[in-house]
Order: structure tokens, then sequence, then C-alpha cells
């Protein structure tokens, strides 16, 4: 019997019969999420076929994330007819402030390994970091989903990552992610899972996992399937099936050496424009931004801390903060990064998507330059289709409010570790 | 099915942000998605289209956020097909699923003004311009299934649930 990847085996145990890339299957969900931008089309698909509770209210997701709190009426009327519908059918509500769909789904364990997890927003592949199968949807597909518990999928061919070496210390997960996507490109990786091992694996906690998955579907993927190497699996779940069987079959294997990755950029107006930071050292920005369901998590807030402690921004610069969580936010006020960061300048938004999708606070004025720890740069994506907006790590964002221009981040990180 | 009309095109990686922007997104009112769509890729769209107009854009059409109303806006601005060199993979599911047809035509050659043809039952695109035929990438039995029905609302509302695959599907 010909071996199977991490994605023919999930798909297999939801179908219920092996299965290969190539084949189409109805498979069984495990869960399934929607925000306030995808679940009111959402719910009206579901109650339009006929639907009146979802397949496992336990197991369906509405989170408020996205333009919460409610900037204006016409969102505030869509917030409350998601309050309703989680009011009468059971559905577990992530309310204004909570965080990011993707962060709660992860940090309160309500995504296991070996899950087949569907959500109508692309970076549900986020959950791939504890080797979930997780796929975004659109509204339609997820309000068939609630309707049925299942959805038709194609087995997807896999793109196999091998990560060799460690990472140097003053490189971030976002640098190793940048990386990845600049080489396979925005749509390098369509239709495929990407599955990713190796020994660099050693060195990533969950946080630095969820931020490499989560990138996945700029590369144009269906999902990411990081192995569970050196982090723990929930007991009861059958640890075989979350690794590759060793004849599995790969579209093509990438092997990238980490050691030798150093601070990248991605350039406006595209997450796959990435290039070494030296190429851009000297932009001015007036616009700093860490947040986002890739870079919103406590390592992000501790690494920018890091950078700012004890200095101020240059004038001219705002940078914003929005916590991925409130469990985020609480352990950042705990061990200080909160009023580290608050005194060098930062101002504190709720915990959420924030301005990383141009639906309110935040947006950037005409001919502005940003620099972000978001996903996308695509043109407009931050409100604004005059502003330019360059992706990094949170240390790369920090170390550009600091100075009013990009710089590299090293030199201070190696500062802050020494 | 049977789609005819002037072809717009654009290039490649047209993404969902620029379909319709995020700002615009938080509505079920479908006039409003139609009076944005595509507006910071070409301010011009909106009054040159003509109800039952194609799209044909390059490769990876539709890629980045899942927001549905990419293909909505898209359709409720009249557009009658989208015909693209490869698509992004939730946008092709979103507009299947809405009855919007969206068809690969790696081959075919066109510019804006052109008068296209789409035809899902041969399986192929004409450029009745340049009086040149293209096969299309066929779509598997399900998609079939779904655009016949006309989209996933009308299709589960009939069949309540996915029924078992046709064979070839699992071959």
């Amino acid at each position: 019997m010909t071996g199977q990847t991490i994605a023919e085996k999930i798909l297999s145990a939801k179908a219920g019969r092996r299965v290969y890339a190539g084949e189409v299957v109805v498979a069984s969900v495990d869960g399934c999420m929607a925000s306030d931008t995808t679940a009111p089309l959402a719910i009206e698909a579901f109650e339009a076929m006929g639907g009146t509770l979802p397949f496992d209210p336990s197991r369906t997701f509405l989170a408020i994330d996205h333009a919460s709190p409610a900037p204006n009426e016409r969102i505030a009327a869509l917030h409350r007819g998601m309050r309703q519908f989680a009011e009468r059918t059971g559905c577990v509500l992530f309310d204004a402030g909570e965080g990011i769909a993707h962060q709660l789904l992860v940090e309160r364990g309500h995504v296991t390994p070996g899950q087949l997890f569907i959500g109508a927003d692309s970076h549900t592949c986020t959950y791939g970091a504890v080797t979930a199968f997780a796929t975004g949807v659109g509204s339609t597909d997820l309000g068939a989903v609630m309707f049925t518990g299942k959805i038709w999928l194609r087995a997807p061919q896999t793109l196999r990552v091998i990560l060799e070496g460690r990472l140097d210390p003053t490189v971030s997960a976002k640098d190793l992610t940048l990386a990845l996507v600049g080489q396979v490109g925005l749509a390098g990786a369509t239709y495929c899972a990407v599955q990713i091992e190796g020994e660099t694996l050693a060195d990533l906690t969950l946080s630095d996992r969820m931020t490499l998955a989560n990138m996945a579907v700029e590369m144009g993927a269906k999902t990411a399937l990081i192995v569970p190497d050196h982090l723990p699996v929930p007991e009861g779940i059958d640890t075989a099936s979350l690794y590759p069987d060793p004849g599995a079959v790969y579209a093509k294997t990438l092997r990238i050496d980490a050691r030798s990755v150093r601070q990248k950029v991605s350039l406006p107006h595209a997450p796959d424009r990435v290039v070494a930071i030296e190429e851009v050292v000297g932009t001015p920005i007036t616009y700093a931004f860490v947040g986002t369901c890739v870079n919103g998590r406590l390592a992000d807030l501790r690494e920018a801390a890091r950078i700012l402690r004890g200095r101020h921004i240059a004038p001219g610069v705002r940078l914003l903060i929005a916590p991925a969580s409130r469990e985020v936010f609480l352990h950042a006020l705990e061990n200080g990064a909160v009023r580290t960061l608050t005194e060098a300048g930062a101002t504190f938004l709720p915990a959420g998507c924030g301005p990383c999708v141009g639906t309110h606070l935040g947006v950037p004025g005409d001919d502005e330059t940003v620099v972000s720890t978001g996903n996308r740069n695509f043109r407009g994506r931050m409100g604004n289709p005059r502003a330019n907006v360059y992706l990094g790590s949170a240390a790369t964002v920090a170390a550009a409010a600091l100075e009013g221009r990009i710089v590299d981040p090293a030199p201070y990180l190696a500062e802050a570790l020494s | 099915m049977r789609r005819v009309g002037d072809a717009h095109v654009y290039g490649d990686d047209v993404d969902t942000d620029r379909i319709i922007a995020g700002k615009y997104t938080k509505t079920l009112d479908r006039s409003v998605l139609a009076a944005h769509v595509l507006e910071d890729l070409d301010p011009t769209f909106r009054q040159r289209l003509v109800e039952g107009d194609i799209l044909f854009g390059g490769h990876n059409f539709g890629c980045g956020s899942s927001r549905e109303q990419a293909a909505i806006a898209l359709s409720s601005a009249g557009v009658g097909a989208v015909v693209a060199k490869s698509f992004a993979r939730i946008f092709f599911r979103n507009a299947i699923n809405i009855g919007l047809p969206v068809v690969v035509a790696p081959d075919l050659e066109a510019e804006t003004g052109d008068t296209l043809e789409v035809d899902l039952g041969t399986g192929e695109v004409r450029n009745l311009t340049r009086r040149t035929t293209h096969a299309v990438s066929a779509l598997p039995p399900v998609m079939r299934a779904i655009l016949r029905a006309g989209g996933l609302v009308p299709y589960m509302r009939r069949t309540g649930g996915y029924p078992e695959l046709p064979s070839e599907d699992s071959a």
C-alpha cells in the first residue's frame, strides 16, 4: 500500500476510506468558524438551505473580531444578528474584545491535532500549527458545513518543506515565514497542503508555528500541516496519524536552510514580494502596527518591548498594537510589556484584527508608509489604496517605529538578548 | 450553460481585496457590493460594465481573503462569467457556490472589448472577435452539479446534504 502524507491521513480518517491526492471526498468536519465579515452571509445561506440548528452548536464558533467593537450602526446590526443567532442555537460566540478567532480556537484548545476544521476565513490554515487539517472557505460553503457537518474536498497534493538547521536568535519566525512565502510565491502552493518538518522545529514554539502556518494561504495553499515534533500531543490522540508515512508521495520537496535566514520584509503591494531588509533600510515610515493572527501574540509584544524598553518612538510616528486576544493582553500586562510599550509611545487597541483589514480604526492616510506585522499588504488592504504597506516581524516594526525608518532590528535584539 | 459578453481583461494575482475592499464587505446588501466592485483596480469598470460582460483574468485570480463578497459583488454588478488562466481555490469555490460560472482557460488570448462566449456544455470558450476556440478545464462532477442547481443553496435545498458522490469522483 502506498504511504500517505499527513493531509491524506487526516482526510482518510474523516472520509471513512483510504484516500490519496486528487480524489474528491465528502468528509466529516470536527468544527467550523466564521467571523463578522463572513458569518452574516453564512447564517443567511444556512437558513436559506432550510437549516435551523447547526450540525453541532458546541463546535460552531462565531467570532466578532474583524470590525470590533462596531464602528457604525450598519456593522452593529450585523454583530447583533450574530449574537442573536448564537443565543438561539447555542453556538459558541467570541464577542468583541475577546480576540481573533484563530488565536482563541488554538489558545483555548478548541482545535486539536488530527481534526478537520473549516473556517470562513482564509487564515484558518493557522491551526496547522497543531497538525489539524484546517482550511478556509467562503460563507455559503460554511453555511453548508453548518447544515450538514460535512464538506466536499479534493484531497490535496503536498508540498513538503524541510527546515534545516537552527534559526539565529535575532531572527524571528516571521522572517523564516517570509523567506518561505518569497521562495514559493503567491500561487506556488495553490490547492496544495504545505507539510512542514525538520530540525528547526526544535526551536519553534506553538506561537512561532502559528506564524508559519498562518501564511500558507499567502502561497495559495489549502492547508498547512506542521508535524508535532517537540510539542506535547494531547492524550488519546494517535501520534502516528500526525506524521507522514515513509513512502508518501509529494508534488515537490523544498529544503530551507534556517541558518542562513536573516531579517526579511514584504514590499508593497504583495506578501510574496520578499526582500532582505538591507534592500529597504532607510525607507521613512510614519505608521507602525503590531498585531493580527500572524503576529499579535505575547512573543511578538515581548519582542517589540525588548527593543523599545527605556526608549521612545520617533517624532511623527505612531505605533498601534492590537493583542491577538484578551489573554495575550493580560499576560503582556503581567510581564510589563504593556507598560514598556505604552511608555515608549505605543497606543493599545482592543484585542482583535485591528487595522489589518481596513474596516475601522487605524486607516492610513494618503501616501503614508506603514510597516506592519500583518500577513497581507495588497493595495487598499488597510483601507486606503494610496498607502504603502511593508510586512515584517514585530522586531522589524518596533525598530522602524524607534527610528522613523526601516532598519535592521538585529543589533537592537542582540543588545537586548546579551 | 452558455454566456456571451464583452471581455474586461486584467492581469495576474487580482486579489479579493481589490475585487471588493474590506471596508465594503460588512453588509448583506448586494447593491452596496455591486457599487464598489473592482473600485481600486479599475475605477471605470463599474461605468463600462454591461450586463452579461465577461471578466478575463490572468493567473491566480481571486487570491487572498476568503470573502465571498468578491464573487457576489461581480455577480450582483452583472458579470456573466469569469474566465482566467488560473484561479485561487477559495474564490473558485465561492463563485460556483453562488452560481457564477468560472472557467479555467490557460490558452485563451483576448483584449478588453473582444466578445467572448463561454459554453459549459461543450467545455469551450470562444473569442468571437478573433474567431478562436479554446478548451477549458473540466469541473469535478460535484461542482458541475452545484452550478447546474444554480448554487450551493438551491443544491442543498434539493438534496438536503451531500449525496454519495458520482463514481467518477472516487475513481
